[in-house]
């Protein structure tokens, strides 16, 4: 594959489906959307094929200059093709489940979809500071649209609580981007992850992107954005603002604030611990009282993403991982959740839980799927979900004991609020009789669920596939931030001599024991 | 061959759950049974060469996990002793329960999913005890949970089966949060999650100390106590028991399979593979004996006072879980196995046995519209006989022969008094206690259903069968009856329902559910004679797969004889009351409550610990949801957040406007004020 501009023709692919979508009627351009986006899913097959697991660290490089140091920069490592198969796996989804439910303006609509697709793979291949910059904040528009034009009832509200937030840090950025261009010279993302920025001015940086990121990924308090565009977006805004949007903060974390300012990221780690076991604890709670499904699922995505942010900055491996695995964990679950509450509101037009119920006897194929991935949501052992919370709350307690327990309260309170929408959806008697009625999923929705499925098993069952690729770059940033790892709190002392020695090995010394 | 034991019940689930309807009615319930006495006929050899010491302890990888960075584990089955052990249990138990199951659920249209599940929990069991690291035990122990939530609710329009089922994961997620701290400890402080690295190098770090929570507190025994609360939740233990009881709400089968022989025991299995780490902390095992003493005599204090017969037998199994707690905690981690390994049989066999007269008696649970079955469904009658035999330890203690619990429950409160320590003191005299109240619990059981007379005409499921049975007389448990071989009795009764009744006619359960209750009678009466050499007194035998306490053996069997008499002499006491209470006596038990009521209240509702969880957990985090949201993000974070930030913009342009009149003059005055103020300011600079 060398030499060929696969990263710039994926990209290309879905921009040329959105410009026909914009001029053709309503059933060719869902054809059109749909082999746009599988096309660009076979080229991301086609990516990770030839992706060289352990090669060099940037791969797939494709660089042409522009202008006053800015250039047209593309290439990835093992992280960066992760979220990108994530994004192209699950637009042909996000397609096939718009696929009836949108009725109006049908080619705009997939033009914007399509248009999303492109800059969000353009976020995570970008090496050009301001090119990324550009796709980042891009990104925002069809969103915006999505929720603004197809939205809910009070979509203008929610799309306009969206688009401020989410403008306002990325100001910040913009202007820490511009000092850093200044100071290092260059504008290659590459190059600036390896630069040392001095002590202090790192911490002014840091704290610029923070304000970025820390909107998008969302942590508390800046999450209320996050609910609302939920519940306003059609269900396949959902799905890609759940899967892939939330991810780019993430992204810019492990990208951006780690790499490029080390010292700071130790300084403000607690910062970033106590903002996320706020979340933890104080979301899942929200979670737990609400009676709309899309705000549950909302709410539940903000405490994961708050376990994702401690992960990253646990300073190991595990939590690194961790962290990236559940990105991809929760991309894949969220994704598929909201897209099992869209199959009943296409077909009820609520997304009020107390109009549910019982729908594991007029619908046991949906309540299967819904079952698998409510459990992958609340981490159960064999799905995805549990290898990155593992993970990641593994490297977490190597950090702080503390810490890592009120995350882990985090299992618990999932588990609760999880397994009480499931039973209010799909067990209980039938109370109501439209809910009764409703057919079993049909075979457009199997296609979505099915890969969904099979992608969470996969992950959760054989990881190997999706660490592998990673474990190179993040062994190499786990090097880059080892000068400034803080000391966790365990410090494990050695062991007496005498009590090491007695009988049994009993700690008999330290006890007393009468053993 | 073990990949057959452990996967075969895995693809018997898969293929039964997914198996459309042109496959027949016949298929799920034929795969999955064949698949699990194919495994449990795979697995007694293996349990028997170990047994001869014939074989030889390995693993079988299966596939790669997961590699991150030091932290490695992949799936692999690991067989020893121990395994082979549980091996025999799950596979045997599980077998006969899927059998026992064609009869009891021959009415439930769900079937395929019943046996796609129980199949599914099987496997997660076996993966659970042929785990060679932590995280793949942790795999089978939240594998379990999870196909036991859905058994508990697969009456899933019950409301109370779906609480039952949340409280069930949930209660047990408490338990998982301690399991999966104690991962990350043993990860921190061994570098692995193999759990025969981390015995090997447990004794070297005895003695260290680690910081946790802020405190400064002993490596070991801050790992094992985690664990251990890993084990307590599983394992229904004093705190988290909550859930077993409520657990009940699922189908009988699911009762003895999961919630009697198999899953609740994982605790236990869970403490004896980790014996060797238990060894190195004295405080651990101390906090180990000390729940598993409090659990035996607390569960056995509340089953005395339940009506509902599944109840009772659920707290009887909740406290016989405490006795193998804490003979684990005084380190005779052989006669906890061995009490798991009898207790499996003799409970299983309570629970089918209760499901057979439940059965028998149209579904109705309650023991007080029971009585004088004994007659009326004879086998079941001998089944349940035997298994009280052996819960309540009926033995000769000069001749050393008895039921299955005479050898195992003596073992315990043996080794406990020999154990020296004033724990084991405790555990011991706590567990004497609870053999007389298990006694006298078992045998109100038994005396309340078969003894006595009739009550049945009082039972709303009882008249509704009458009643339906006037109109249409096909029910299908009544045919089967009609093809019993072993001759279903039909009780002559006069037309006046005088006697108790309600002219109703219990029938002797189909025979796929009697000879379940046959065979584990057999292993009631026999696998204490059979096996108590091997589990309690040969090193050789666990070879080396749990701690083996030699010096401990020693001193148990050289304990005073009124030691050794006791646990004979309190089941008999026991037996005394309740004969007097329920057979000579029939109203002593009102008189008691007349006199205790307070007592009897209390124990009636549990000791208050679900009222009490409701209180400090449940009602506030509701309560907390609710402010978080509703004053937290709406308002404050929003209030003075987007829509603070939209007031403001939307409030400055109101004032905006009004300073856009329009009017020339107005213009100029501005433009005139503003000049006099930059003069002014420039000259007073």
């Amino acid at each position: 594959m060398d030499g060929f501009p696969i990263l710039s023709l994926m990209l290309l692919v879905p921009l040329i489906g959105a410009a026909i979508c914009m001029f053709v009627p309503a059933k060719t351009a869902c054809m059109v959307a749909l082999v746009a986006t599988l096309i660009d899913f076979a080229l991301g097959v086609v990516l990770w094929a030839s992706f060289d697991i352990g090669g060099a660290q940037w791969q797939f490089v494709e660089k042409a200059e522009l202008f006053a140091g800015f250039s047209y920069a593309l290439g990835i490592d093992g992280i960066a093709l992760m979220l990108i198969m994530l994004s192209v796996f699950l637009m042909p989804i996000c397609i096939g489940a718009s696929w009836l439910s949108v009725t109006k303006r049908v080619g705009e609509y997939m033009a914007a979809f399509l248009m999303m697709e492109t800059l969000m793979i353009g976020v995570f291949a970008a090496q050009d500071l301001f090119l990324f910059y550009i796709f980042f904040e891009a990104g925002l528009i069809p969103m915006y649209l999505i929720i603004g034009i197809w939205g809910g009832d009070n979509r203008i509200y929610a799309s306009y609580k969206f688009f401020l937030y989410t403008l306002i840090g990325s100001v910040l950025m913009l202007i820490a981007m511009f000092w850093m261009v200044r100071e290092a010279g260059t504008t290659d993302i590459p190059t600036l992850m390896a630069t040392d920025f001095p002590a202090g001015a790192q911490n002014w940086l840091w704290l610029a992107f923070f304000a970025s990121f820390a909107v998008k990924m969302p942590m508390w308090p800046v999450h209320t954005w996050l609910p609302d565009a939920h519940v306003q977006a059609p269900t396949a805004g959902s799905v890609i603002l759940a899967g892939v949007l939330l991810k780019m903060g993430g992204y810019g974390f492990i990208r951006f604030s780690l790499p490029m300012f080390p010292d700071a990221s130790a300084y403000f780690a607690w910062l970033i611990f106590g903002l996320s076991m706020i979340a933890v604890v104080y979301t899942s709670l929200v979670a737990l009282v609400q009676h709309d499904m899309k705000k549950l699922i909302a709410y539940s995505s903000v405490a994961h993403m708050a376990i994702v942010c401690i992960a990253l900055f646990s300073f190991n491996v595990q939590g690194l991982e961790g962290s990236m695995i559940v990105m991809l964990s929760h991309g894949l679950v969220s994704g598929a959740l909201f897209l099992a509450v869209g199959v009943i509101y296409d077909r009820l037009h609520t997304r009020e839980i107390s109009r549910y119920g019982g729908l594991a006897i007029n619908m046991p194929k949906y309540a299967l799927f819904l079952l698998l991935f409510t459990m992958a949501s609340i981490g159960l052992p064999g799905t995805s979900g549990f290898v990155g919370e593992f993970l990641a709350l593994a490297g977490v307690y190597q950090i702080s004991s503390w810490v890592a327990l009120i995350c882990t309260t985090g299992i618990i309170l999932g588990a609760a609020y999880m397994l009480y929408l499931y039973r209010r959806v799909a067990f209980g008697d039938q109370t109501n009789a439209d809910a009764a009625a409703m057919p079993d999923i049909d075979k457009r929705e199997w296609a979505m669920m099915l890969p969904l499925a099979a992608a969470v098993l996969w992950m959760g069952v054989y990881p190997e596939s999706f660490l592998a690729p990673m474990r190179s770059d993040i062994e190499w940033l786990d090097q880059r931030l080892a000068s400034a790892a803080p000391a966790g709190d365990a410090r494990l002392s050695e062991p007496k001599p005498e009590a090491a020695s007695a009988e049994h090995g009993a700690a008999a010394a330290k006890e007393g024991g009468t053993h | 061959m073990i990949q057959l034991i452990v996967f075969g019940p895995l693809l018997a689930a898969i293929l039964a759950g997914f198996a459309n309807k042109s496959f027949g009615a016949v298929f799920p319930k034929a795969v999955t049974t064949g698949a699990l006495f194919l495994s449990c006929a795979l697995s007694w050899p293996i349990f028997l060469s170990f047994m001869t010491g014939n074989a030889e302890a390995g693993v079988t990888p299966v596939l790669q996990w997961v590699q991150s960075g030091d932290m490695t584990f992949d799936w692999a089955l690991r067989v020893d002793t121990l395994t082979a052990v549980m091996l025999v249990v799950i596979t045997s138990v599980s077998a006969l329960v899927h059998l026992y199951s064609w009869g009891y659920m021959d009415e439930d249209p769900d079937q395929p999913r019943f046996f796609a599940y129980l199949s599914l929990f099987t496997f997660a069991m076996l993966m659970l005890v042929t785990a060679d690291n932590l995280v793949q035990m942790f795999f089978g122990w939240e594998g379990v949970g999870l196909a036991s939530y859905l058994l508990i609710g697969f009456w899933f329009r019950k409301p109370s089966a779906n609480a039952a089922a949340i409280k069930a994961f949930v209660v047990n997620r408490v338990g998982d949060l301690g399991f999966m701290m104690g991962i990350f400890g043993v990860f921190l402080v061994f570098g692995t999650t193999s759990i025969p690295e981390i015995l090997d190098r447990a004794p070297d770090m005895a003695g260290s100390s680690i910081g946790f929570l802020g405190m400064r507190l002993d490596t070991m025994t801050v790992l094992c106590i985690l664990l251990f609360i890993g084990a307590m939740g599983k394992s229904a233990q004093l705190g988290l028991h909550t859930w077993l009881p409520d657990a009940m709400e699922g189908p009988t089968p699911v009762s003895a399979l999961i919630h009697a022989a198999t899953m609740v025991t994982a605790g236990v299995f869970m403490v004896c593979r980790l014996s060797p780490l238990f060894e190195t902390s004295q405080m651990a095992l101390t906090f180990v004996t000390f729940i598993g003493a409090a659990t035996c005599f607390f569960a056995a204090t509340i089953g005395t006072t339940q009506t509902d017969i599944k109840r009772v037998i659920a707290y009887s199994t909740c406290s016989q879980l405490g006795y193998m707690f804490f003979a684990a905690g005084v380190g005779a981690y052989g006669a906890a196995m061995f009490h798991l390994f009898t207790h499996a049989f003799f409970k299983a066999l309570l629970f089918l046995g209760a499901g057979s007269v439940i059965h028998a008696m149209h579904h109705e649970q309650d023991m007080r519209y029971y009585g004088g079955l004994r007659k009326h469904i004879p086998i079941t009658f001998w089944a349940m006989l035997a298994g009280t035999l052996a819960i309540t330890g009926v033995g000769i203690w000069f001749l050393h022969i008895g039921f299955a619990g005479f050898y195992s429950k003596d073992a315990i409160l043996e080794s406990a008094f020999a154990s020296g320590t004033e724990m084991g003191q405790f555990a011991f005299l706590m567990g004497i206690v609870a053999a007389l109240l298990t006694s006298f619990y078992s045998w109100r059981l038994m005396f309340l259903t078969f003894w006595g007379k009739p009550r049945w005409e009082q039972s709303e499921h009882i008249q509704h069968a009458v009643h339906d049975a006037h109109g249409h007389h096909d029910l299908p448990s009544e045919e089967d009856a009609g093809h019993d071989p072993h001759a279903p009795v039909h009780t002559a009764h006069g037309d006046g329902h005088s006697d108790g009744t309600a002219g109703y006619h219990p029938h002797e359960s189909p025979w796929a559910m009697l000879i379940p209750l046959v065979v584990l009678s057999a292993g009631a009466i026999l696998a204490g004679a059979i096996w108590s050499h091997s589990f309690l007194e040969s090193a050789g035998f666990w070879n080396g797969s749990i701690f083996y306490n030699e010096d401990l053996m020693h001193a148990m069997h050289a304990v005073p004889t009124w030691v050794k008499i006791a646990p004979g002499a309190v089941m008999l006491i026991g037996l005394l009351i309740a004969w007097n209470n329920y057979i000579r006596d029939p109203g002593a038990p009102a008189r008691f409550v007349g006199m205790f009521g307070g007592v009897y209240t209390f124990l009636k509702n549990k000791w208050y610990f679900d009222e009490l969880y409701d209180v400090i957990f449940v009602k506030p985090a509701f309560w907390l949801g609710r402010k978080f949201w509703k004053w937290g993000d709406e308002g404050t974070i929003d209030r003075f957040g987007p829509d603070g930030a939209a007031w403001v913009v939307a409030q400055g342009s109101r004032y905006a406007q009004k300073v856009q009149t329009g009017y020339l003059y107005s213009y100029a005055l501005v433009m005139l004020l503003g000049l006099v103020a930059a003069i002014s300011w420039v000259l007073v600079r």
